[in-house]
């Protein structure tokens, strides 16, 4: 080999070493996304039936969500601190039309009626997953999300952590569009 | 200064503030089947399913809420008489190939598959050349 073919290989190691300190500094400043989303999207409700989370609140089960209109299903629990954060913005929803449903995760219902007194109840049905099984069968991985759910009992669309108010200008519209 | 010690191995220690429910685990979160071939089945599913939440755990590792009553439903259906193989594909339909730690052979993973074996493939070829060279070398 010629040695200027020879220098520039032995350039390679350092450009080598160079790029992976650039991979390592990129994840360091911007981890990997960690918000898994669900696969759900476009397919119907899997099939469910829920016991009451509160008494005196209709249960919930797959065949509310086919009566012709679009609704909320918001994933909370009692115990979970950022569903505190957007309970005002559920009750925004709620005033503002939007029919919303829960399931209330791993929860009691003295807890989740003390939650309710607290933040406000925005719920029409309220059913209670005690072993997250509901909550796996959606593609949900955490508390809280909502999905937004059309007249036929399909899933249209998701979101993932709490509603903030700039969120929700974004769920009327995805609610609207589910007509 | 003594102060200042004490809060800094407080800190140290501290572990992190999980939001956790007040109910007890899932039944099957951390009882084994009876049957110990079924057990074992729901074991190996286990290990190769990836917790929802701590991310670089396996279910069978995480000690997670989210991760027990994911190990309960593996239990669930494995004493139900359902096979590995078709939780694991309930579970990829909802949460994609990102939940289990066995990536499938696809257009997006096969580098990750080809890999080993192209930098085997590249070991032996440098080594073959060394070796060659050493054989044939005056010193």
């Amino acid at each position: 080999m010629k040695t200027r073919t020879i220098r520039l290989i032995l350039w390679a190691p350092l450009v080598l070493f160079l790029v992976f300190v650039g991979l390592f500094a990129s994840g360091l400043i911007r981890p990997s996304s960690s918000t898994i989303r669900s696969k759900l999207i476009g397919q119907p409700l899997p099939e469910f039936a829920l016991p009451a989370g509160v008494p005196g609140k209709p249960a919930l089960a797959r065949s509310d969500f086919t009566a012709g209109k679009p609704r909320l299903l918001n994933v909370f629990a009692s115990w979970c601190v950022p569903c505190i954060a957007e309970a005002p913005q559920l009750v925004q929803l709620r005033d503002a039309g939007v029919e919303i449903d829960a399931i209330a995760i791993r929860d009691r219902s003295e807890d989740i009626a003390g939650f309710l007194a607290r933040n406000g109840d925005p719920y029409a049905r309220i059913g209670s997953d005690k072993d997250s099984s509901v909550q796996l069968a959606l593609g949900s991985s955490g508390v809280p999300e909502t999905f937004v759910i059309d007249g036929k009992g399909i899933i249209r669309h998701q979101h993932i952590g709490d509603i903030r108010p700039e969120d929700v200008p974004a769920l009327l519209s995805a609610v609207q569009s589910a007509q | 200064m003594r102060r200042a010690f004490v809060v800094a191995v407080a800190l140290a220690v501290a572990a992190p503030a999980f939001a956790d429910s007040l109910l007890p685990a899932a039944e099957l979160a951390n009882t084994a089947l009876p049957d110990a071939k079924q057990e074992a089945k729901a074991k190996a599913l286990m290990t190769n399913l990836r917790c929802l939440v701590c991310q670089g755990q396996s279910i069978a590792d995480s000690d997670a809420e989210l991760a027990g009553d994911m190990r309960a439903l593996v239990r669930r259906r494995i004493a139900a008489g359902e096979e590995p193989q078709a939780i694991r594909d309930w579970l990829i339909a909802r949460y994609g190939n990102w939940v289990s730690y066995d990536p499938p052979l696809e257009p997006v993973t096969w580098p990750l598959w080809a890999a080993p074996l192209l930098l085997l493939g590249a070991g032996a070829w440098i080594a073959r050349g060394r070796f060659r060279r050493r054989r044939v070398g005056p010193n």
